[in-house]
């Protein structure tokens, strides 16, 4: 495993391990967040990607392991510890989870309203300004039902970003989109990123756009960490799950030649 | 055969304990919470306003019914006379608010606990906690006290509605002399009976609200079901418990009254 910078760790993840029942879906999940970069983690189905980030976000209680942020350990049983990470993080989660009895407007105004003091004047106005940079502003008396897949991911987006947060969890924020909306997703992470300055963590299994849109990458398989490092390590690395998750385009084709021709091709059993 | 009773009885203490808990934190949570009142007025919409339609049928033909009842069987010892008193005492000190609480927990109660879980199955509650949004706050404060409010005035709304209903059956079907009945009704009913019946309908509201709310809240807990089964199985038994429970708190309420 290639190791991450150990210098201005924002976020440093070591051994977490969760289980439900018999089935152990993190085995000892280590993490180097460094401040201001976008991490993405990459890895195939049902590996627990959305788990560990749940781990990361409090949703989930792991069973064993340490989570540092800005450099103070989170424990679960530390209210004050948590309100404040919950403070200055924001999750966007695979299935968008809008309220959807509220308004886009109010939608985009509940954390403010929920971490913060802010006169309710200044709530409606910064999330009206985060509306408007997402190109909602003219749907704000809408209901997230009534908006399309790509307004509602936006829409989420919106709401992870209104509080001006320093971390952002993003749970698979490209599930179920085309190529294009995916590739507008990916531009809207960086772009924000770089204009707001926060800490990005993705779950993804869009590999080529993990790897133009990444500072770091890692890859988790078998309940732990396979790789962590640039998306240039990643690409020149010789270890057999990374070159694996790698060339699985190629792999595919190869295969799909072979089917072709009429050979027989072994039934895969990782799926 | 001992060990599973044993292991029932922990599992049902355990969860009595964790409904206290989860009924205290959403009361406890309403204290400054932010704009609690647009949420109170949204959850008195949802169980009052909807739900008076069917309360002033089934308050209706209650009445109907005891009035139609209540005038053969007094009618046979030269006492109908007297089936005001009947109607009034029947309905004001236990039909009006079992009924009505019962009425309530199939509209409002069913409607409350799947809206929760299919809020828990889609991640939104999850998603106001990552938010630093309190969910007990937000969701189950504002339903609790509007249960406060609501109802004892759909309570009221069955009385008076039941009340008529006895009306129409012995002074407008049978021969009842409408003076005689409206007479009785108001000999009959004492201020210490429309408080209890305020009391009960109160008692009755926040225990049912809190059930179909903690079961609706917990329906990702259910280990025998999941997904939509496990909101449609939540829901099934947050209307069970409820009526239930109103029955038998109506019981214990009633004998500490009298």
């Amino acid at each position: 495993m290639s190791i991450a910078i150990e210098a201005d760790l924002f976020l440093d993840v070591r051994g977490v391990a969760k289980r439900f029942g018999e089935n152990a879906v993190l085995a000892g999940v280590d993490l180097a967040v460094p401040r201001g970069s976008v991490v993405t983690v990459l890895g195939k189905s049902g590996t627990g990607k959305s788990v560990f980030l749940k781990c990361l976000a409090g949703i989930v209680t792991p069973d064993a392991g340490e989570i540092r942020f800005d450099g103070k350990p989170l424990n679960a049983g530390d209210a004050g510890c948590r309100a404040e990470f919950r403070r200055r993080c924001s999750y966007l989660f695979q299935s968008n989870a809008l309220l959807d009895s509220l308004t886009v407007l109010e939608n985009v105004a509940l954390p403010l309203e929920s971490t913060t003091q802010v006169p309710n004047r200044e709530i409606r106005e910064r999330a009206l300004e985060a509306l408007r940079q997402l190109d909602l502003e003219k749907h704000s008396d809408r209901h997230p039902g009534q908006l399309s897949g790509g307004m509602q991911k936006r829409l989420a987006l919106a709401r992870a970003i209104v509080t001006r947060p320093e971390l952002v969890l993003f749970d698979e924020p490209t599930a179920g989109l085309d190529p294009l909306r995916r590739n507008a997703v990916f531009e809207m992470i960086v772009k924000y990123q770089r204009q707001f300055g926060f800490t990005a963590v993705l779950v993804t299994h869009d590999l080529p756009e993990a790897l133009v849109s990444s500072d770091q990458v890692a890859l988790l398989d078998g309940g732990r960490m396979r790789f962590q490092g640039t998306p240039a390590e990643f690409n020149a690395s010789d270890d057999p799950t990374v070159r694996s998750f790698r060339d699985s385009a190629g792999e595919l084709r190869d295969t799909i030649a072979a089917l072709r021709r009429g050979e027989t091709v072994q039934n895969r059993n990782d799926l | 055969m001992t060990r599973a009773l044993g292991h029932y009885t922990l599992r049902i203490v355990r969860e009595l304990g964790d409904f206290g808990l989860f009924t205290s934190r959403s009361l406890g949570a309403a204290v400054g919470s932010r704009k609690l009142g647009r949420r109170v007025v949204r959850s008195i919409y949802e169980q009052g306003v909807r739900c008076v339609p069917v309360i002033m049928i089934v308050g209706l033909f209650t009445g109907l019914v005891l009035g139609l009842q209540g005038y053969y069987v007094l009618n046979k010892f030269g006492s109908s006379g007297l089936l005001g008193t009947l109607v009034s005492l029947t309905l004001v000190r236990e039909l009006a608010p079992v009924l009505a609480a019962l009425m309530l927990v199939g509209q409002a109660g069913s409607a409350l606990a799947a809206e929760l879980g299919i809020q828990r199955n889609s991640e939104q509650i999850d998603a106001l906690e990552t938010m630093g949004a309190d969910a007990h706050a937000y969701l189950i404060s504002p339903r609790l006290i509007a249960a406060v409010l609501v109802f004892p005035i759909q309570t009221a709304f069955f009385c008076l509605i039941g009340l008529f209903g006895g009306y129409l059956s012995g002074s407008v079907v049978l021969a009842l002399q409408p003076g005689v009945y409206w007479s009785a009704v108001f000999r009959a009913v004492h201020p210490v009976d429309v408080r209890e019946c305020m009391i009960k309908a109160a008692i009755f509201g926040v225990l049912t609200i809190a059930i179909c709310a903690y079961n609706g809240f917990n329906a990702h807990r259910r280990t025998s079901s999941s997904g939509a089964r496990a909101v449609s199985a939540s829901t099934t038994r947050a209307v069970v418990i409820s009526s239930i429970t109103v029955l038998a708190a109506d019981y214990v309420i009633t004998s500490f009254l009298v």
